[in-house]
This record gives structure tokens, sequence and C-alpha cells, in this order.
């Protein structure tokens, strides 16, 4: 059991700002050629040493840098960090889909990995066709498959449906039966990115189920998630990742609370000065985005008792849109604490939105969060039920606890909220006039 | 659980740089998912159509009838004591492989994108794939060639046992072409847009409409620098058998597709690792 799974040393991982961009034609490459010293940098940066872009040169980042670990077999190891801290950087480059620029791991037995469910599916193919292909696609044997094959029908419950093209299958039934494909692929070491479990509460319960059964078997697992709670129950050990570089490795009861107690505050107001760069896509685009108290300056502390504004001004790029966001607020635990959309009364709702600038604000009132670490994932809707946009962790701020209605006790208030609710204690009767009664 | 306890694989990922070779073991060790995608690419192609698989051979069909009319009849170019059309045809089967492989296979690697962004395999099997699959299209063109023997009383001499060879050819030949055109299409999408004109420029300088032996005889070995020359006369040599073999011009062809297709692998390797980040 205390074989060693994966062995990373030293990994790295550089990226130029701009090279993930759709794509490069021949025109740039040879107006690029045409400047000899643009060039030079370029070739010399495909085989970058560690230290060879110099930290004035603005055009790359280190998406990964200097980790280095160690994970015995049968070990769950949970990742976590913000977003662009590396997490996914990291499981890229164990499961080969990109290469480290800088040191190397040595990866013993056979590598899964469910970056996303439904990898390969095909519209015009059926059920069983896809079972089949996406199985290949992840990496399973013919044999396993055909094995797997009824177990996964019926965890997909899909069984009616099963020689029919999946393009007809609504949404849930589609993704239900790439996530049981996914689900019944059994890798010596397990690779899941948080994504797989976007979807339904029902879908992200069976998937935590499956990573704890996993987890439970002595497989190992590498695992991604904003999800707490989930990492402290499956995993045996956590790894922080910030910056690309590890923070913390141990325990994860330890490494979360660090975690959640330094890494956040600074995402409470968030202007993005130029649009390209801002998050959104061609219809929406945000501008800025923060939380600030409702009186006082905007940079006070959001105690329990203060009512607060999440403010989100966002550009609408196409005329007539019919646009409403949708905000999840998560505590600590990663659970869901609320769901606000706009109200009946809000003035824009329903009616079609001219291109322009736009702000939203949501007002939270006081004693309605517990205290801790709140994280706000931003969804923008079209027509009341098409996602158009989302981004996790858009916002993340800290719910201060001023002692208020406390009483003189100082321990840990249980609850996702904490409302403060109307209480009366009346006194019926004393015990003396009970006593003056008897005798 | 697994019955099979293999011994555990031990792979290390580091980063690599200039020319790496091609791993022909890890791409048998993913022969199913190499299988498995051409097997899709063949169910998928004619579904929803309402011609299905008559495809395949429409497309070879009509331009030979029009070659028939316009090359064969009015501008009466010698197809060497073989029926125009049987002519024609017979050099248009191996040439519409050629030309929908290089089409279908060089933008299989951005039209996989999001398979390359989230799970390791060989890329080559890719491009592979999509080459093979049109060999399905090929064999279903080539019964209708047969067919027009029949009907035109041309019986194939032993010659015809070469034939494989010459399909062989074929196929490695648009392979050798996918694997450049697909890794640059990766870097550079202007790919997408040269592939038709670069098949169509193709099509006019190999011997499809009209025989090599239009190009005067000391210039018939810079004509093998087309591979497709040496495929196409290997067809008509193999099934008509009215000509000589193709010879000299042949053994060009087969150096240039096997240069061709090795520095083709190793480009690919070459860029194979930054697929992901770039694509």
């Amino acid at each position: 059991m205390t074989d060693v799974a994966i062995r990373a040393v030293e990994l790295g991982k550089i990226y130029r700002l701009g090279e993930r961009q759709p794509y490069r034609t021949l025109r740039d490459a040879v107006a690029a050629a045409a400047t000899p010293a643009r060039l030079r940098c370029r070739s010399r940066a495909r085989r970058v040493t560690p230290d060879a872009p110099a930290s004035s040169d603005r055009d790359w980042i280190w998406a990964l840098r200097d980790l280095s670990f160690e994970l015995s077999e049968g070990e769950a190891l949970g990742i976590i960090g913000r977003n662009g801290a590396g997490k996914s950087t990291l499981l890229k480059i164990l499961s080969q889909i990109t290469e480290p620029t800088t040191g190397e791991a040595v990866i013993v037995g056979r590598v899964g990995a469910l970056l996303e469910v439904g990898t390969g599916f095909h519209p015009e193919l059926t059920g069983r066709e896809n079972i089949a292909l996406n199985g290949a696609i992840l990496g399973m044997r013919r044999k396993e498959i055909e094995r797997r094959f009824d177990e996964i029908v019926t965890f997909a419950g899909v069984e009616r449906f099963i020689d029919t093209p999946v393009k007809r299958y609504s949404s849930g039934m589609h993704a239900r039966l790439a996530f049981a494909v996914a689900a019944h692929h059994e890798p010596d070491i397990l690779i899941v990115d948080e994504v797989l479990a976007v979807g339904d509460t029902e879908f992200q319960k069976r998937c935590m189920g499956k990573m704890g059964q996993a987890a439970r078997s002595g497989r190992t697992v590498l695992f991604v998630s904003h999800n707490m709670a989930a990492i402290e129950s499956l995993c045996s050990r956590a790894l922080w990742l910030d910056g690309g570089r590890c923070v913390a490795d141990g325990a994860p009861a330890k490494v979360i609370s660090d975690y959640l107690a330094t890494s956040l505050s600074a995402l409470n107001d968030r202007l993005w000065a130029q649009p390209d760069l801002a998050p959104g896509n061609e219809r929406v685009r945000l501008r800025r985005v923060r939380v600030r108290p409702e009186q006082g300056a905007p940079e006070d502390p959001i105690l329990v008792t203060t009512p607060f504004l999440i403010e989100i001004e966002y550009w609408n790029m196409r005329a007539g849109a019919h646009l409403n966001l949708s905000l999840h607020v998560y505590n600590e635990q990663g659970v869901i604490v609320f769901n606000a959309v706009p109200t009946e009364e809000t003035l824009w709702r329903g009616r079609p939105f001219p291109r322009g600038l736009f702000r939203d604000s949501c007002h939270v009132p006081a004693h309605l969060l517990n205290d801790g670490v709140h994280r706000i994932e931003l969804l923008v809707v079209e027509d009341a039920a098409r996602v158009i946009h989302r981004t996790d962790d858009i916002l993340v701020f800290d719910v201060r606890d001023d002692g208020e209605g406390r009483s003189g006790w100082y321990g840990r208030w249980p609850g996702a909220v904490r409302p403060r609710l109307a209480w009366e204690t009346e006194c019926l009767v004393t015990s003396d006039a009970v006593a003056q009664d008897d005798g | 659980m697994d019955q099979t306890t293999t011994a555990r694989r031990t792979t290390t990922v580091r980063p690599t740089s200039g020319w790496v070779a091609v791993r022909p073991r890890e791409l048998w060790d993913y022969r199913e998912l190499f299988y498995f995608l051409t097997w899709r690419d063949v169910k998928v192609r004619y579904k929803q159509t309402a011609f299905g698989a008559a495809w395949a051979v429409l497309q070879p069909f009509m331009t030979m009838v029009a070659f028939s009319l316009f090359f064969g009849s009015l501008a009466g170019i010698s197809s060497g004591g073989v029926p125009y059309p049987v002519f024609a045809f017979a050099a248009l089967v191996p040439w519409t492989f050629f030309a929908t492989s290089v089409a279908l296979a060089g933008n299989s690697l951005v039209e996989h994108e999001r398979m390359l962004t989230k799970v390791y395999f060989p890329r080559l099997i890719v491009p592979a794939a999509a080459v093979l699959s049109c060999l399905v299209d090929f064999a279903i063109a080539f019964l209708v060639l047969l067919g027009m023997m029949l009907v035109y009383g041309i019986t194939p001499s032993t010659a015809i046992l070469a034939l494989p060879f010459f399909v062989v050819l074929a196929a490695v030949t648009a392979l050798a072409v996918a694997v450049w055109l697909s890794a640059l299409n990766v870097l550079y999408r202007d790919v997408r847009y040269t592939i038709p004109f670069l098949v169509q420029f193709w099509l006019f300088v190999s011997p499809v409409a009209y025989p090599s032996s239009l190009v005067p005889e000391s210039w018939r070995m810079v004509y093998g620098l087309n591979p497709m020359a040496g495929v196409i006369e290997g067809f008509r040599w193999a099934l008509l058998g009215e000509s000589d073999p193709p010879g000299p011009m042949l053994a060009v062809s087969v150096l240039v597709v096997a240069a061709l297709l090795a520095g083709g692998l190793l480009f690919f390797r070459r860029m194979e690792r930054s697929f992901a980040d770039v694509v």
C-alpha cells in the first residue's frame, strides 16, 4: 500500500499570455518573423529553463511552478486554491494532456482523467454506440466496457432509449449517460476536476458517491474542487496551490482552514478596466462586481449585523436580449446558502435589454448569513432558461461575527444561516408559587 | 477488481524538446480507440442524408461524366485504347479517396479540439482514423468501377494482383499529406482554407483527366514527384492493363511519399506537445 503512485519533481508550466487565443494565422507568423528580436524571444522560450523569462517579461505566466509532491497508492489527494492557482494545469500535466515546461512526474499505473464528462459524444450515434465510443476515449478496454455495459445503462436510467440517437435525449438524460460512462471507468489513478460536479444536486450527489467509493476502495484519487466539505470528507490529504506554487500540504482539515482563513478577502471588489480581459463572452461581459455595506464606506467590514449589497455591472452586447442574473451564494462548506434572482418588481425584468451597461444590485439583509467566508457564483441567464455565462468565485467575501447576540458564548455558531428570529420567553409560573400551592 | 492484473505501467511526464520519434507501442496500446474513431467517422458520415452511401459514388461518377464529355469527346484526349469513361473513373476512384481523406483528416485535429484538451491519447490516431474511414467510401466506389469494367467488357490481367499495393500507396500518400496539414491547422487556421484549393490544384497536376503519357518521356520522372501520379497510373495499369507498368515514375512517387510521411511524422510529433495549449 505504500508504493508510490505519483512522484512529481519541480513541475512547472509556463504559458505565454494569449497563447490560448483562438488561433494564429500565417500572417501573424510572417509579421513576427519580420521582427527578428521578437522571433528570437519566442524560439528561446519554447525551451524555457526555470529562470529564462525575466520577471519583467509580462507576456509570460507560470501556471505552475516548482511543484514537488509524492502520492502513495491508495491516497486521495484534494487540491484546493482559487481560480488560476494552477489546479487544472496540474491535472492536465498528470493526465498527459499537456507537457510540463520544467520538472518531471513519474506515474505508476493507468490514469483516468475525468476533466469533463461526455467528451467525444456524438449526437448522431445511439446511446449504445456512444457508450462504446466514450469508453474508448476515456481509455477503457473494450472488454471492460462490455462487462460494465448493463451497469452503465441502469445507472444512467436510459434503458428504453439505449438504441435512440443521443440527439433525441433530453439534456438530463444526456448528462446522466455521460456521467455513467465516466463513473464506471476504473483506472489505477483517478483524476477528477470539479466540472464533473456541475449539474443538478442529485447528480452531484451521485458523483460524490462514486468518488467516495473509489477513495474507500483504495484507488488513488486526485480531486480538484471548491467544495471544501467534499474534500474534507473524501480526501486523506489536501494540497493548497496559489500562484502555481504549493502553499500547504497535509491533513485536509488543517489545510482547508488555513486556506479559508488567509486567502480570500481580496476578492470583494473587482473592476475590469479592459473589457477583453473581463469574464464574459460575445453576448455579455462583466465590468465590475463588488460587495459593500448598505451604509458607510464600501471598504467597511461586513458583519453579521450589516445589511449589504452585491453589485454586478455588466455590458449587454446584443440588443433585445432578455437577461437576468442569478447569484449562488456558497458558504465555506460548499453549501449553497441561497440563490437570488431579480424579483417581479425589478425594473428590467422581462423587458428586452438594449445594448449597454447595466448594474444589478442585490440587497442582502442583516442577520441572514452566518459568519465565515462566502463565495458567489454568477450565472447570466437568457430567456429565463438558458445559462449564457457562468463564473465561479466571482466574489469572495467574509462575513464577520461582531459578538452581538452571542450572550457571552464564543463557540462556532452552527448553521448555514444565522437569522435573528422573533422569540418570546414568558414566565408561566414560578416554582415558588408551585411550592406555595402545594403547601 | 480487474481479473487481468497486468503489470502497472510506469509513465514519466517530462518536457521534451526538439524532434521526438513516433512511439509505435503506444499507438498499438490505443488501437481500440483508433478502431472506434474510424468506426464513428464511417457511421456518422451519411447520417440524415437522403442519398446515404450513394454519395460515395455520386461524386466521382458525375465527375467522370463531365470529364468524358469535355475531355474525352470534345477535347479528344487520348485514353490509350481504353474507353474514356473507364479510363477516367479508374483514376477518379483513388483520386476521390485521396481528396476526401486529405480534406477530412486535415481538419480532424481542429474538429476534435474538445478531445485534445480533455483526454490524452496519441494524437496521430485522429488523422489516421479519418483517412482509414474514407476507405469505406473507396470500397463502394470501387465496386461501381468493377461494374463499369464489366459493362465495357474489360477483363483485368494478373496485374490486378498489384492493386492492393496501390491502394496502400494511396492511403499512405493521403496520410502523409494529412499529417502535415492537420498539425499545421492547429497552429494556423489558414490551412482550413488552403485545403480545398490545394486539392483542386492537385487534381489538375495529376493524370486524372489525361494520361501521364501526355507528359514528355524525359519529364516523366519529374512528374513522379507528384505521388498521386504514381498511384493513379498504378491503378490504371493494374486494372485496365493497357499501358506498360509505371516503372521509374512509380519509384519516384514511392520515395516522395516515404520522405513526406517520415517528415510529416516528425513534424507532427514535434508539434503534438503543444496541441492542447494552442488548439
